[in-house]
């Protein structure tokens, strides 16, 4: 109730400002939203430095938010999707916006994806995610010897993933720009951003190095949960 | 005979008060495009079919074969700097010799309408690429852009007589996010529009 007077307010002021009202429009603030970073800036300084962190999120995913927001705008029946439908069903959004919605909607659920799963101190993954990654890499260095090959070769912008399936099974994968394993109908157990954006103040061309660190600020925990949601058949971006 | 990475024609400091940083330029010429190049003096090491080709042929020859994606790559990049650093000029942009002007005018519209389409082609590139002012096949000017290494001599779209960085590694240094604004710094602070009239004559 509170809210919709609050809305019916905002309503009624708009009028008072009608260019101010229009601008407004033009930059819808739903129905998707930034999460917050559930951490400091500062908190993967071992890999990730606190600017970095900050004009990524406060600038870079912001935009992907924004102009998927506007995007959908026009389109009552794609704004009330879920991200991850949205995105498996690409080839059905309007055309009109459905380049829009594959980079800035892929942008969106990769950097969520990315903030969700950092901020930890890095080490191993535990339990069943690491029975499935010995089993499907054969060991957690060749693992990470795969993941880091896959990130170093995208060329140009795009990111590398791990994949993971219904039935717990990992690979990994490669993908350009923003486009993810979600609009093949995939889940996403963890990813790396690796356009230049996201590296380039502290690593400037030495992606490898980047790749190399980053896996001292991954949460494994978080990680480890987002398998177990994986084979629960709950997890989305 | 191995390809070589060209010297820039100024010095790297020679662009920080036009709004490219001697950092950004020193890594750009002396890391990344130096990658480029060894990269693809490594494939036509290895291939014999690439050996004494030039690098026009050997753009042309990979551009759309997944089998040479890599060499695509390499030989796009090294296409692309290549024209690249002499588009640009200390305490460039300004005013625009008259023949060019002239052509940009009639085939555009106007000066403005011309900036706003070439910086559009370059804002709306997602992800890394690269925006160009081309000569089509019906002699008229148009703006293009084309993803990671390819370019316009790649996909038959013209004759490239000004092309602009778009890989975040272009700006990331003196604009970070803002891409837009490292392309209006492109058209009025760094331009050589005197060599770009030259491709022009050439083209
Ligand atoms: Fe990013
Ligand atoms: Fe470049």
């Amino acid at each position: 109730m509170i809210a919709r007077r609050t809305a019916l307010l905002a309503a009624g002021a708009s009028l008072l400002i009608a260019p101010r009202a229009l601008a407004q429009a033009a930059a819808p603030s739903g129905p998707f939203t930034l999460p917050p970073l559930p951490y400091a800036a500062s908190a993967n300084e071992a890999a990730i430095d606190a600017q970095t962190m900050e004009i990524h999120h406060g600038r870079h995913h912001a935009a992907y938010v924004a102009n998927l927001n506007a995007a959908v705008a026009p389109h009552s029946q794609v704004a009330a999707m879920p991200l991850e439908q949205i995105l498996a069903r690409l080839a059905e959004m309007p055309e009109g916006v459905r380049t829009a919605i594959r980079n800035n909607g892929g942008g969106h659920a990769n950097h969520a994806m990315f903030w969700s799963i950092m901020g930890g101190r890095g080490g191993e993954p535990s339990g069943e995610l690491a029975t499935a990654i010995a089993r499907d890499f054969g060991s957690v260095a060749t693992f990470r010897e795969q993941f880091e090959r896959a990130s170093t070769t995208v060329f140009g912008s795009g990111w590398a993933f791990v994949t993971v399936t219904r039935d717990g099974t990992l690979a990994i994968a490669q993908k350009p720009n923003q486009d993810t394993p979600l609009m093949e109908g995939g889940r996403v157990l963890l990813g790396n951003d690796v356009w230049e954006h996201a590296y380039y103040l502290r690593y400037q061309n030495r992606r490898a190095d980047y790749v190399r660190n980053w896996w001292t600020v991954l949460d494994w925990e978080k990680i480890g949960a987002r398998y177990a949601s994986a084979k629960a058949g709950t997890l989305t971006i | 005979m191995a390809f070589t990475l060209p010297s820039l024609p100024y010095a790297h400091g020679a662009l920080a008060e036009s709004g490219m940083c001697q950092e950004t330029l020193e890594l750009h010429h002396g890391k990344h495009h130096q990658a480029y190049v060894t990269a693809l003096n490594g494939f036509v090491e290895k291939d014999a079919n690439l050996q004494g080709k030039s690098l026009e042929e050997i753009v042309k020859m990979s551009y759309g074969k997944p089998d040479m994606a890599g060499v695509f790559n390499n030989a796009g990049q090294h296409w692309n700097h290549n024209l690249f650093w002499p588009c640009m000029k200390p305490n460039g942009g300004g005013a625009l010799p008259g023949k060019l002007e002239a052509k940009i005018t009639s085939d555009f519209g106007s000066l403005d309408k011309f900036k706003d389409a070439f910086k559009q082609a370059g804002a709306t590139q997602f992800g890394s690429g690269w925006a160009w002012l081309v000569v089509g096949k019906d002699g008229k000017l148009a703006t293009a852009k084309t993803p990671n290494g390819s370019n316009p001599l790649a996909e038959g779209t013209g004759t490239a007589i000004l092309g602009v960085d778009v890989w975040e590694h272009s700006y990331y240094l003196d604009f970070r996010n803002r891409r837009p604004d490292y392309l209006t710094n492109f058209l009025e602070k760094l331009v050589n529009w005197e060599y770009v009239d030259s491709l022009l004559a050439k083209a």
